[in-house]
């Protein structure tokens, strides 16, 4: 078994926490968090060993792995913590708030051997990752533009109350929900580089920006924009959208569909000329231990094969992370010209 | 149970196969009158359970039920809790925040004696409360089965943390006078769970389907269990989210000995018709 502990028990700490729970190979060995509503509920109806301080279950929970599952702005110290004693990391996204942290942080996970992964899943979702497939085979000819989007409601009012509401602690919509989008973006099309006519739109919040549009280009030359938004009540939750559009046709992909324009029939895909859809139904595979999306389960899955077998090649490993978080701190400086 | 349970994900654009279609959903059911109408045909179709979502748009439709005799005899299976509205909160206001908007009352009153340090000592009671809360808008109306959602169902499973799942059970029995359902994703794994902690026979809902879409650890272990007929058991996502042609995927599930029920949702009268059909023709395995 594999021996992972989790630190930060919020919303994705516990989901990651139900899903090493049920997860065949791993032991769930210690859980960390420093509320203690939250500690106190785990201590009484969990059978996992509790924690308030991370330093202390690091020392003494003999750990293979931790997630990483707190506010932003605590990442960068526990990333460090665990890695200096030796142990493997998965870290929530946006992975730190200063992207020079990012870049030691990879270099110290890559100089000791250990498996470093940031918790972007839209890489383990299917439809993205036939749409990347389908990109590599060059269906759509040369790409000339792409558009990333990601909409849901999370702020709908003027009020607020967690860090997510709160300026230099990686709250606001850039890091929340944007940071998706553009690792979604390097992901399918090539690292984004620079970003141009960045608007930051208060809607709802006051310290932080609710939307997210910009410019950007890709260290390939390619262009596109970004559009993000996480106060629109039209989406019953968040969704991402990708549109790539190429001289041989078009593709237009999120969590559920992928729709594919072509000029010509390709045969060997079995694509038609015109529209053809690829539902994530034909897309995904089956999970031991399922709970709200086979790409969360996926993510863990994978992070538990990097540490079984040293050989396997992260698919959202820190330095691909830190590539987002210099990208949003150019998307804030663009905003301030 | 009846053969066929009437699910309620297309009136609030709830698609597992497009966001698109789940668009056009919204759109087309934006009135309460557009899903009484597509109720209405279930009900003349021969469908008598309605198994919804306690989602604040269902409160107007409960008083439609409440309001109208020709609804007396309709059952309605409530899920709950809609989660979303839960979890956005958590994200928006933390979960102290969460709690003091949707449990009834002002939380430190509530909980008289000893406000926050009482209620740190016995979430299962902040747990009774918050079922009664969800329960509220069907008052007055027929709820033989009540079930926990999947997303609650399969955290707590994954998280150990049984006895939630028993104080479920127990309430909905005690108080509510109700036999106790849960949806889930991992139907191998809560059978085994529930079995040792002491209920024998559980109500469950899970995905069933020919292509195995969404049956976590695979279709033949699901197989298995399903023949073992340890549980009162309720298909859902039988045409795996419209991957499957309806006669060929409803064949299959029928074709199941232990599966009790088959729940599905329709937006058209010739998709309802189409359905109850099929389950009536396919019949059941005596």
């Amino acid at each position: 078994m594999i021996r992972i502990g989790i630190i930060g028990l919020g919303k994705m700490g516990l989901s990651h926490c139900a899903i090493l729970g049920g997860h065949p190979e791993v032991e769930v060995a210690g859980v960390c968090d420093t509320s203690s509503l939250v500690i106190d509920g785990f201590k009484k109806y969990s059978s996992f060993p509790c924690y308030s301080d991370y330093k202390k279950m690091i020392k003494l929970a003999n750990l293979d792995g931790v997630v990483i599952a707190s506010p932003t702005k605590f990442h960068s110290d526990m990333v460090d913590f665990a890695l200096e004693n030796n142990i493997h990391v998965f870290c929530e996204k946006p992975f730190v708030l200063n992207a020079k942290d990012g870049v030691r942080l990879t270099e110290l996970a890559v100089s000791k051997g250990l498996v470093n992964q940031v918790g972007y899943h839209n890489r383990y979702l299917g439809t993205f990752e036939e749409v990347k497939r389908l990109l590599e085979n060059g269906i759509l000819g040369e790409v000339y533009h792409f558009m990333g989007e990601s909409y849901g409601p999370v702020v709908l009012r003027k009020k607020g109350g967690t860090w997510r509401s709160e300026k230099n602690q990686g709250g606001g919509c850039l890091y929340d929900y944007a940071s998706h989008t553009i690792d979604l973006v390097h992901f399918l099309l090539g690292k984004p580089v620079s970003a141009s006519g960045t608007l930051l739109k208060n809607i709802f919040s006051e310290g932080v920006e609710d939307a997210v549009f910009s410019s950007i280009k890709l260290e390939n030359g390619l262009s596109g924009q970004l559009a993000v938004n996480w106060s629109d009540e039209t989406h019953r939750k968040m969704t991402t959208q990708i549109t790539v559009l190429g001289t041989e046709g078009k593709i237009i992909a999120d969590a559920t569909e992928l729709k594919i324009y072509l000029k010509e029939a390709i045969s060997k895909e079995g694509l038609n000329k015109g529209w053809n859809i690829k539902y994530l139904t034909d897309l995904t595979e089956n999970v031991d231990f399922y709970l709200r999306g086979e790409e969360y389960s996926s993510q863990l899955d994978h992070f538990i094969a990097c540490i079984k077998d040293a050989g396997t090649e992260n698919k959202s490993s820190f330095k691909n992370a830190t590539v987002t978080d210099e990208m949003i701190t150019k998307l804030l400086e663009n905003a301030k010209l | 149970m009846d053969r066929i349970l009437f699910g309620d994900n297309q009136f609030f654009g709830v698609n597992h196969s497009s966001d698109e279609k789940s668009r056009a959903q919204t759109i087309k059911f934006q009135k309460d009158e557009a899903i009484v109408k597509v109720l209405d045909i279930a009900i003349d179709e021969g469908i008598n359970t309605f198994m919804c979502t306690t989602h604040d748009r269902m409160a107007n439709i409960c008083d439609v039920f409440r309001q109208n005799e020709k609804y007396r005899d309709f059952q309605v299976f409530p899920c709950m809790p809609y989660a979303h509205k839960y979890a956005n909160s958590v994200t928006e206001v933390g979960y102290m925040g969460t709690i003091k908007q949707f449990v009834p009352g002002n939380i430190f009153s509530t909980f008289a004696k000893g406000g926050l340090a009482y209620m740190k000592k016995d979430f299962s009671s902040l747990a009774e409360l918050m079922i009664d809360a969800e329960l509220k808008m069907f008052h007055g109306i027929k709820t033989p089965v009540i079930w926990m959602q999947n997303v609650i169902t399969d955290l707590l499973l994954g998280l150990g943390m049984t006895e939630f799942l028993l104080t479920f059970y127990r309430h909905v029995k005690e108080k509510h006078n109700a036999e106790p359902g849960f949806i889930t994703m991992n139907l191998p794994l809560l059978l085994n769970t529930l079995e040792k902690a002491g209920i024998e026979n559980p109500t469950i809902c899970s995905s069933i389907n020919k292509i195995g879409f969404r049956m976590s650890g695979g279709k033949r272990v699901y197989e298995e269990v399903i023949a073992q007929k340890r549980c009162r058991l309720v298909a859902m996502q039988v045409l795996a989210a419209g991957a499957l042609p309806p006669a060929e995927a409803l064949e299959y599930v029928c074709s199941l000995d232990g599966v009790e029920s088959i729940l599905f949702g329709a937006s058209s009268r010739a998709n309802i018709h189409q359905t109850k059909t099929l389950i009536d023709n396919f019949g059941m395995v005596k």
